[in-house]
């Protein structure tokens, strides 16, 4: 007993050398290629909604809208590999794991609620701007 | 280390040996639910405007592109704070987190100022559902952003005093996760608020 408490006190003692287990891990991630990388693609991915938006490249609001919630899709993914630098290795995949228990949950809250609170909110009773105007009394 | 026949766990297996960025991710991730549901009112209240003004009439698009600049420019700068520190300089770590408080303040500063003005031309809060939930969202983030910053500040005078110790890299890993993390948010900000509530 004494021999494996002991060995497990060094096992300890060798990840908080001067970086840390958890800080050397992190270390490996990031350069420079990879931040400039996430920037530019993070800059043109801001770039072209703003674009389409502003000078209503498209006819189709519906198009417009779909484009832009993809990109803005596609620029999340890339702030998770570039700039939070997401793997399916760190931290054992714990990580990994814990995202994707939060994107699951997430679309069930997101999915259900607008499902949900859309038709409460479709099945209000319809308030005309002359009734709201003087209940907000402006 | 040896392995000895005796050992009795997997001595190869890595682990985390104490588990702060992991709970600062799943802390985050909660944070995430937070930002969840908020944008749920927001995709639900979002055309509510209670004969009030429409997202079209009042948000300013380029100032918008200048303030996602601001916050995009503050997380590519957090990331060279985070390159200096890998290779021990102090000075350049702490030079880079300024830059990264600077822009991230500029982020805050141009967002109140586009506050004051919304109510100052009656579109507070309190107009209609579309205004509350824009300014629940809009605000949950400002105030994540601030607190970032003053966690940034924080954190500069620990490793001006202190230096780059073990203890103070840790924070800034975690530190750097948050700040990251806000960026992403405000893409989901300004892509489905602004951009398609301008839309629609």
């Amino acid at each position: 007993m004494n021999r494996s408490s002991g060995k497990v006190h060094t096992h300890a003692a060798d990840h908080r050398q001067v970086h840390g287990h958890e800080a050397g891990q992190q270390d490996a991630h990031a350069t420079l290629k990879g931040y400039l990388t996430g920037f530019v693609l993070a800059a043109v991915l801001t770039a072209i909604p703003f674009w389409l938006v502003m000078d209503h490249v498209i006819q189709s609001k519906e198009t417009t809208i779909l484009v832009v919630l993809a990109l803005g899709a596609v620029q999340i993914v890339v702030h998770m590999v570039y700039f939070l630098h997401m793997n399916t290795t760190s931290e054992s995949g714990w990580n990994m794991l814990a995202l994707i228990f939060t994107l699951v949950l997430v679309v069930i809250v997101l999915g259900a609620s607008i499902w949900v609170m859309h038709n409460e909110n479709a099945n209000m009773m319809p308030m005309s701007p002359q009734y709201a105007h003087h209940k907000m009394g402006s | 280390m040896s392995t000895s026949k005796t050992a009795f766990y997997c001595t190869e297996e890595p682990h985390p040996e104490n588990g702060t960025l992991l709970g600062f991710w799943i802390y985050l991730m909660s944070d995430c639910f937070i930002f969840a549901s908020l944008f749920a009112c927001n995709a639900v209240l979002g055309q509510n405007y209670a004969a009030g003004p429409s997202g079209k009439d009042l948000f300013d698009l380029p100032l918008l592109a200048v303030n996602t600049a601001m916050l995009l420019l503050s997380s590519v700068t957090f990331g060279f704070a985070m390159l200096a520190m890998a290779k021990d300089r102090k000075r350049a770590t702490l030079a880079w987190l300024a830059v990264a408080g600077v822009f991230a303040a500029a982020f805050v500063g141009l967002e109140i100022n586009e506050f004051i003005h919304m109510v100052a031309e009656g579109a507070g809060p309190d107009r209609s559902a579309f205004l509350s939930s824009f300014f629940t969202l809009v605000g949950t983030h400002g105030l994540h952003v601030s607190l970032g910053i003053i966690w940034l500040l924080t954190l500069m005078v620990q490793v001006g005093r202190y230096g780059l110790t073990a203890d103070n890299r840790r924070r800034l890993y975690c530190l750097g996760m948050f700040w990251h993390f806000l960026d992403l948010i405000w893409v989901g900000v300004f892509s489905f608020v602004y951009l398609v509530g301008v839309l629609r």
